[in-house]
């Protein structure tokens, strides 16, 4: 028997980045007892490299804003999949949120008459993000933990979750490892919050951190929770393509809201040739009112440039496959053209876009504020995930609640930059809330020792290997991530997912024969290993939920059904473990929002 | 691409030593880069902590050919490759194992420091007006990525280990940017002055010069609240008025 030390709390939360640490707070302040789990040092979540900003209706720069105008964006950019009540409560709380944040002492930037500053993004119908430069996320994770530690959580440094259990159908505890030595630890819990972000690792290109392994997906659905919409991967436009090292590291789509513009290799803004008729009322019409609009000009509308990242992104990927890209293979993002208008321009780039300075000069060699940047898509976000009750953020599994980029809802086929660290604020908060709640009124539940071991021994099962040898743990993830690239990447075919779901299956019978070598302490080898059982189920559910698809639509595209398809309009697609341990997949009826919010969708198509 | 030698520390904190890998550099490789295929390719267990590899996160900090820096910025061909590059962890802290350092000091420390404590709202709607002259420098501090590296070149904690009478540059940044937030009414002068020992800080400005995200941490930080220090316990017209109506 492997030995493990015992952890209680009311409520566990496990992730610490802005949900996680947000839904600890709230918790907290409920008057139960907290314990957060980070997979990292606290203070380094996937979070602290959001940039662009927290969407809120503040109507701090524009007078016009308010939460429906937020409510029809999103559901507008999320191609009116989304689930109507999230967004709704999203709209109307992230504002109060912010503010919050700025009581614990985020430092945002401002307006000329000292109200906190917001900034255009795409699919934004007014400026809209609270920033802080272009490291707003930071500013964020900094203030939730600065704050957060004072709050009496208990907070468990570098601790990976492998396994959650349940007592009948209650989640009642989770068994995780210490990275410094290995240790097996379980946490008992009344309610445990999930908040791991996502799942970009699944990739090869990502702007993700090497965390994003999609591990909570994949602790809820193993504990019998639903997963929805997840053919839905955002591609994000503009990540660095050059050197190859750097691959795939986000360049802020603030870039673009303060002026920069697209060009393909013969010097031309080819987004202004393809914009989507829901958007074209909302779209400038010439170059000229597309700039005045990022300088702040009320009646001017925004370029195509600040189009939803979903279609920028295939716009790109157009160019290229045209012939028309850059040398290593993206197009060129341009903001050192601002110069022509603006006597300034370089200390302006600098004063707004400080960590996009920094990371090309840096590590690209390249001065953003003389030349252009080479740019293409990267896998960013994953707007699939747990399926949860809009309003208390519980799974479909009770004690088990889910918040952040892990959850799924909100953002509908597509998100619109600037909702994600909103997002994380406002259903942080609830998840913290009703999970306290429900952790007041269950507690004590039963764990089998043989269900702890069993764990254990699988957790274990690839250092035993060590002597007789086996797959090489990376070696299976470098290639997971390739096929998942090359087959379920921003342009999808049938046969290309259906080969996928066959592959991934091959990947999963090597990796139950990885071996690894070392001890237990802090060995990437193993964590890799045990990483694998994630990447693999998550890989499966977009492969399986995309392929159910058969149109296009957000950040799901089809080169065989390039279009929409009304029917599938109505749908989300559901998967969960069968009873024989096999991926289930169904296709429920989208959740049909009140007339009055069809009225708010209606005023707001003008 | 070259072949070039990488001299990286194993062991832990009970021992340990360098050990020479080969492996391929190509074009804009960085030092994590180096790692990752070393790892892949011939140590397996090899650990190191890193997250976001973008500068953004300060977890890859350790010493390349002795300079601390982020491996994740330092490009190899900014470093001589002809010869053995040596990684090793920082050394101002214990040693986890391999390159990862214990840095658990830094996260005791900084929950002793008083949290930010706001003036009451200036509006009705909860809202507080304030510039952006007002904030210009405390958002300066803001970007410190808790890297660690300015604490680990600081000679009061690496060649003194004063760690428990000095919090070490990144708290005098902290400290810095709570006390010169425009909204907090918070007083940290007298921990300034004798729990956190400023006095150590003889002004080397050896933090400032390893500092990723270029924060003027010395003369922004340091020396401002010093000179509070000594406006306030040092100036000897306010000694003697505090001596005249102090409290009996």
């Amino acid at each position: 028997m492997v030995e493990f030390k015992t952890h209680e709390h009311d409520v566990l939360v496990i992730g610490a980045g802005g949900a996680g640490l947000r839904a600890a707070i709230e918790a907290s302040a409920q008057g139960v007892t907290v314990g957060l789990v980070c997979k990292s040092l606290l203070g380094k979540a996937h979070t602290v490299m959001a940039e662009g900003g927290m969407a809120a209706s503040l109507a701090n720069v524009d007078s016009r804003d308010n939460w429906q105008v937020h409510f029809a964006d999103t559901m507008r950019g999320g191609q009116y999949v989304n689930h109507w009540r999230m967004a709704q409560l999203h709209a109307q709380e992230a504002p109060v949120c912010v503010n919050e944040l700025e009581s614990w002492g985020a430092v945002f930037d401002r307006t000329k008459d000292g109200r906190i500053l917001q900034r255009n993004f795409g699919g934004h119908r007014y400026p809209r993000l609270a920033h802080v430069g272009d490291r707003t996320g930071l500013e964020m994770i900094r203030t939730l933990q600065d704050h957060g530690v004072h709050q009496g959580i208990d907070v468990h440094h570098e601790c990976t979750i492998i396994r959650l259990f349940k007592d009948g159908e209650r989640t009642v505890a989770a068994l995780g490892y210490d990275r410094e030595k290995g240790r097996f630890r379980l946490f008992r819990a009344g309610a445990i919050v999930i908040a791991t972000g996502g799942i970009g690792r699944a990739f090869q290109v990502t702007s993700n951190s090497w965390e994003y392994t999609g591990d909570g997906h994949t602790l809820a659905y193993d504990s019998g929770a639903e997963l929805i919409d997840m053919e839905y991967v955002q591609f994000h436009p503009t990540g660095m393509v050059w050197p190859p090292s750097v691959r795939g590291i986000l360049v802020t789509e603030g870039v673009r809201g303060e002026g920069g513009v697209l060009r393909n290799s013969e010097g031309k803004r080819f987004m202004f040739d393809d914009i989507p008729d829901n958007y074209k009322a909302q779209t400038a019409s010439d170059p000229e009112e597309g700039w005045r609009y990022t300088q702040g000009d009320k009646d001017a509308r925004r370029p195509p440039e600040l189009l939803t990242r979903d279609h920028v992104a295939r716009c790109i990927m157009n160019e290229v496959k045209a012939g028309r890209g850059s040398p290593h293979g993206g197009v060129y993002l341009d903001i050192a053209w601002i110069k022509e208008k603006l006597k300034d321009a370089e200390q302006r780039i600098k004063k707004k876009l400080p960590s996009m300075y920094h990371q090309f000069k840096e590590l690209a060699g390249i001065d953003i504020t003389k030349e252009a940047m080479e740019v293409g898509p990267t896998t960013h976000y994953v707007m699939g995930g747990i399926r949860v009750d809009p309003d208390t953020q519980q799974s479909s599994v009770p004690g088990l609640f889910a918040a952040g980029e892990c959850a799924a809802g909100l953002h509908g086929a597509n998100r619109l930059g600037g909702n994600s660290l909103s997002d994380l604020l406002v259903f942080g908060k609830r998840a913290g809330e009703y999970a306290a709640k429900f952790a007041k009124e269950n507690s004590g539940g039963k764990v089998a020792d043989a269900e702890i071991q069993d764990a254990i021994t699988e957790a274990l099962s690839s250092l035993e290997r060590q002597e007789t040898g086996g797959e090489n743990p990376y070696e299976i993830q470098f290639a997971l991530q390739k096929d998942m690239q090359a087959l379920v990447g921003i342009v999808r075919k049938q046969d290309e997912m259906d080969n996928a779901i066959d592959i991934v299956d091959g990947y999963r019978k090597r990796a139950q024969k990885v071996a690894v070598h070392g001890s237990r302490e802090y060995n990437p080898g193993w964590h890799t290993a045990m990483d694998l059982h994630n990447l693999l189920t998550v890989s499966e559910a977009i492969a399986r939920s995309a392929g159910s698809r058969p149109e296009s639509r957000g950040g799901h595209f089809r080169e065989d059904f390039p279009d929409k398809d009304e029917k599938f309009g109505k749908l989300t697609t559901v998967v969960n473990k069968g009873s024989d341990g096999s991926m289930q997949l169904r296709h429920d009826p989208v959740a049909q929002w009140p007339d009055e919010l069809q009225t708010i969708i209606d005023e707001n198509q003008k | 691409m070259t072949e070039v030698t990488f001299r990286l520390w194993r062991g832990d904190k009970s021992g340990g030593e360098f050990k020479d890998y080969q492996t391929d550099v190509t074009e804009g490789m960085v030092v994590l880069d180096a790692i990752h295929q070393v790892q892949a390719e011939s140590a397996g267990d090899l650990a190191v902590r890193w997250n976001c590899k973008a500068g953004k996160c300060g977890s890859c900090s350790a010493e390349i050919n002795g300079n601390p820096r982020l491996m994740c910025m330092t490009r190899c061909s900014d470093i001589p490759l002809d010869e053995p590059v040596t990684v090793q962890p920082m050394k101002a802290f214990p040693v986890i194992r391999d390159l990862v350092s214990d840095v658990s000091w830094n996260y005791e420390v900084k929950q002793r420091i008083k949290p930010f404590k706001p003036r009451k709202p200036d509006n009705a709607d909860g809202t507080w007006t304030v510039h952006q002259e007002d904030i210009d420098r405390v958002q300066e501090f803001r970007k410190c990525i808790e890297c660690f590296l300015c604490q680990d070149v600081c000679h009061v904690l690496r060649e003194h280990s004063k760690h428990d009478e000095f919090i070490g540059p990144r708290y005098f940044v902290y400290t810095a940017a709570l006390e010169m937030h425009p909204l907090d009414t918070e007083d940290r002068l007298p921990e300034v002055k004798e729990a956190y020992g400023v006095g150590y800080c003889n002004i080397t400005k050896c933090c400032t010069v390893v500092c990723p995200e270029h924060i003027t941490i010395t003369d922004n930080a340091i020396i401002p609240i010093k000179e509070r220090v000594v406006d306030r316990f040092y100036d000897p017209l306010k000694r003697l008025f505090r001596k005249l109506f102090a409290k009996s």
